[in-house]
């Protein structure tokens, strides 16, 4: 089994997990206003995380494919104009596509 | 009486197939980026039975096959997995699983499902509300990471602009938690402290690492957000 399976496999059965144990927990334990707020927070931060490094870092050294740069600014367009998720992953994907295209 | 409930059942289904047609979209980009970074059809369609997450999922395959070692995915996954727990202190009382029941409860406890079944007013409703979209969701996700990673095979992801399309799927995820101010700071420093560890330390790390911010702003920070905000903000 490869690396990379075992790895797929402890995250697969650990976010199932957390599932589990929100629902199994008594109340009490969760019902933390500060953990609340944290948990709140990390999909926040993490997620634009997620946004800035595939944007930016290419195998630890900072670098950008502007055509990537350009759909993904297209795709902020969309967001800031109401358009659904569809559309925002649609805009994304079309502007980096026809820019890859047009410049080889 | 059975009028209504067949009526308020008929309405809740008809939000659930729309986030089931949305689930089937987001399910397919999932299926063709996973493929595209380099995971097999097998490994795509786990991530979607198993961890049925879509956040966690998207992280998962941009970590693993980015970072020098693919465990650097798992604190990611599963750090953006942590919400979900959350989200059983609602669904707890809603749903009163006990025992067994309990197992296959928890594998439908993500932010859609959340968000339908606290968003109905009469405690059968939420019921209903719950399982109705997490069974449509569950169906037409795996459905749409097969059709997604069956495509992804026979076309070269770079040359579709599937690139563009894990960042801009985040941002639409991080998009209305940035309604509010205090979650923006957080976005901008989580961003900022990621990109600044970029040259220093393996990839994969300063996604983690983002983690820390979160729970800086969350110790600090006054305003509370209980789990159901949690869930209309992720969703």
């Amino acid at each position: 089994m490869t690396a990379l399976w075992i790895a797929l496999i402890i995250s697969a059965v650990g976010s199932y997990l957390l599932k589990l144990a929100g629902i199994s927990l008594p109340a009490s334990v969760l019902n933390h206003p500060r953990v609340q707020r944290i948990a709140t927070f990390l999909p926040v931060a993490m997620l634009a995380a997620l946004v800035a490094t595939q944007l930016f870092d290419s195998g630890g050294r900072y670098a950008v494919d502007w055509r990537t740069l350009a759909g993904v600014g297209a795709a902020v367009i969309a967001l800031l104009l109401k358009r659904g998720f569809l559309v925002v992953f649609g805009v994304a994907v079309v502007v980096t596509a026809v820019l890859r295209l047009i410049t080889g | 009486m059975n009028g209504d409930l067949h009526r308020e059942h008929a309405t809740i289904l008809r939000a659930a197939i729309g986030i089931g047609v949305y689930a089937a979209a987001f399910g397919m980009s999932f299926g063709a980026v996973s493929v595209g970074s380099g995971l097999s059809v097998a490994q795509t369609m786990v991530l979607s039975l198993v961890l049925f997450s879509g956040a966690s999922q998207f992280a998962f395959v941009g970590v693993a096959t980015a970072a020098g070692s693919p465990f650097a995915a798992i604190p990611a996954a599963l750090l953006l997995g942590v919400r979900n727990a959350f989200y059983g202190v609602p669904l707890s009382e809603i749903l009163h699983p006990r025992g067994l029941s309990r197992l296959w409860t928890a594998h439908f406890v993500i932010d859609e499902t959340t968000a339908m079944a606290v968003s109905q007013e009469t405690p059968r409703a939420r019921r209903y509300a719950f399982w109705a979209t997490g069974l449509i969701l569950f169906a037409l996700w795996q459905l749409g990471s097969l059709a997604g990673a069956l495509l992804g095979t026979a076309i070269d992801p770079a040359d579709f602009g599937l690139d563009a399309a894990a960042p801009a799927v985040f941002l639409a995820l991080l998009w209305p938690a940035l309604a509010r101010p205090a979650a923006r700071w957080v976005a901008l420093a989580g961003a900022g402290l990621a990109l600044a560890l970029v040259p220093f330390v393996p990839a994969g790390v300063p996604v983690i690492a983002a983690a820390a911010v979160a729970v800086l702003a969350g110790l600090k920070t006054g305003s509370a957000a209980g789990p159901t905000d949690l869930a209309e903000e992720t969703r």
